[in-house]
């Protein structure tokens, strides 16, 4: 049985990604159960809750790194136009500017068209400076922004991101709320995990709540933060531990 | 009589003054080995990279084949590849026996399996890093592969090494396929083993020196190179 979901009134956009019916199961136990969801295309959508609620697991589902136990994603985009940005950036062994060549490699660029782009995304990451530093040397904060531009060059038409900024300091979190606005604002659709409320009030249209697995509650993102409807919502805003049922 | 001091002399003797007859020695088996470790590592990498990132039907068995071969007894290998090219042989035909080609064919063989298992190793151990990174990209299989023996390439060195050394230090297959004939497959182990027998232990000795000499010129230069690359992050 599909769980209850607690859901506002919303504006709907065309949906970019529909998922129905998403369970994944390992060593027997069940970690999400029957997720019924839409991404909005064209939104940013955050997917929020406690820890082990199932946030990064279902966004590897989303963008396919992992096959579920039942259900399906279905993709209504061009092609593979998806990129994911992961909390801990990986870094290939190689120069900055050659993560992002490779990037675009894989997109079948190639000659002065792709070194182009490659120094754009670099400067549009503030790290035209570093583009013959070895990644894998940069501060935590450079390789995210790296991590982000890499994602970006494809020019997907959707975007996940996985805590992007879990580690970072204020100023590097900021330069990559920026990327990822910038990238918004030019029609990418966002799908961000985050644990952090003033992030998601500067960074959300839409709010998934997970807990324990299942859809608590989901709807814009003042209305599930604002007032929130079921008790693990209302539990989280507050800052409490809830180990209740979802709704 | 000679003492072990006029031995020693004499041998450095040889070095110092580059015997045309040490020189062709040395040469070919640089000859040799350099090129069973060049077509080892053509094969070996990419099956060792293959094995090491991708989970398929039968791949424990391939691992435990390939762990095993690289303990292969080398007199076996060489009875093998004899029997091969020997007349009576499948491949008789192609008259190969005793040339540096046969050697060179037993070497690749013994040295393959190394190259294979721990590429194998540095294959994995990168892969678990990029799995899911690669996968966001879409990548194909080939691209996968080419991707891992790019970013891995420094320390695929050490693994070329651990070829290298197996091969020119190795005796037992190049004397049974190439016969150490004089002026032909004549190297530097199978001269070592012969010069010494006949009690010409002033050529053994600076064989040996040299033989010794090569393998720590190499392993040096792999291993600045290697340094180097961690210094840079790029290993």
């Amino acid at each position: 049985m599909r769980d209850m979901v607690i859901e506002s009134t919303q504006t709907c956009a065309m949906p970019i990604l529909t998922a129905t019916g998403l369970r994944f199961a390992t060593g027997g136990q069940a970690l999400l159960h029957g997720i019924d969801i839409e991404i909005a295309r064209g939104r940013r959508t955050l997917i929020m809750g406690a820890n082990g609620a199932g946030k990064s697991l279902l966004l590897r589902l989303l963008h396919g790194l992992l096959p579920p136990s039942s259900g399906e994603v279905i993709w209504q985009g061009a092609g593979r136009a998806q990129a994911m940005v992961f909390q801990r950036p990986v870094m290939l062994r190689r120069s900055a500017l050659a993560n992002l060549r490779f990037a675009l490699k894989v997109q079948g660029l190639w000659g002065r068209a792709r070194e182009a782009r490659a120094r754009e995304a670099l400067d549009m990451a503030h790290l035209g400076d570093k583009a013959h530093q070895p990644a894998r040397l940069l501060s935590g904060g450079e390789q995210q922004r790296l991590a982000v531009a890499r994602a970006l060059i494809c020019e997907p038409e959707l975007l996940f991101l996985d805590e992007p900024t879990s580690s970072l300091d204020p100023a590097s979190t900021q330069m990559i709320e920026d990327l990822v606005n910038t990238a918004h604002k030019r029609g990418v659709t966002i799908v961000m995990v985050t644990h952090d409320i003033g992030q998601a009030r500067r960074m959300g249209d839409e709010v998934i709540f997970l807990h324990a697995g299942r859809v608590a509650e989901r709807g814009p993102l003042d209305q599930v933060l604002g007032s929130p409807r079921s008790e693990a919502g209302r539990a989280w805003v507050q800052g409490r531990l809830y180990t209740g049922p979802a709704i | 009589m000679f003492s072990l001091g006029d031995i020693m002399a004499e041998a450095f003797g040889l070095i110092l003054t580059w015997d045309r007859n040490l020189s062709e020695i040395v040469i070919l088996s640089l000859r040799v080995t350099l090129s069973a470790v060049a077509l080892a590592c053509l094969i070996g990498l990419p099956l060792g990279a293959v094995v090491g990132a991708f989970r398929f039907p039968g791949r424990g068995v391939v691992t435990l084949l390939l762990n095993t071969l690289m303990g292969l007894p080398p007199v076996v290998v060489g009875l093998f590849v004899y029997l091969m090219l020997s007349n009576a042989g499948p491949l008789g035909i192609l008259g190969l026996l005793y040339t540096p080609t046969a050697m060179i064919v037993a070497q690749t063989i013994l040295v393959t399996p190394i190259v294979a298992a721990l590429t194998k190793q540095v294959i994995e151990d990168l892969h678990g890093e990029y799995t899911e990174q690669f996968a966001s990209f879409g990548l194909t299989a080939r691209a996968r592969v080419a991707a891992l023996l790019w970013d891995a390439r420094y320390s695929l060195l050490t693994v070329a090494l651990a070829g290298f050394g197996r091969a020119v230090a190795e005796v037992g297959a190049v004397l049974i396929v190439g016969g150490n004939i004089n002026h032909v497959t004549r190297v530097m182990t199978t001269t070592i083993a012969l010069e010494t027998s006949k009690g010409n232990l002033q050529l053994a000795l600076a064989l040996g020196v040299l033989l010794l000499g090569l393998a720590l010129v190499v392993n040096a230069a792999v291993m600045a190179l290697r340094a180097s690359a961690v210094r840079a992050a790029y290993a």
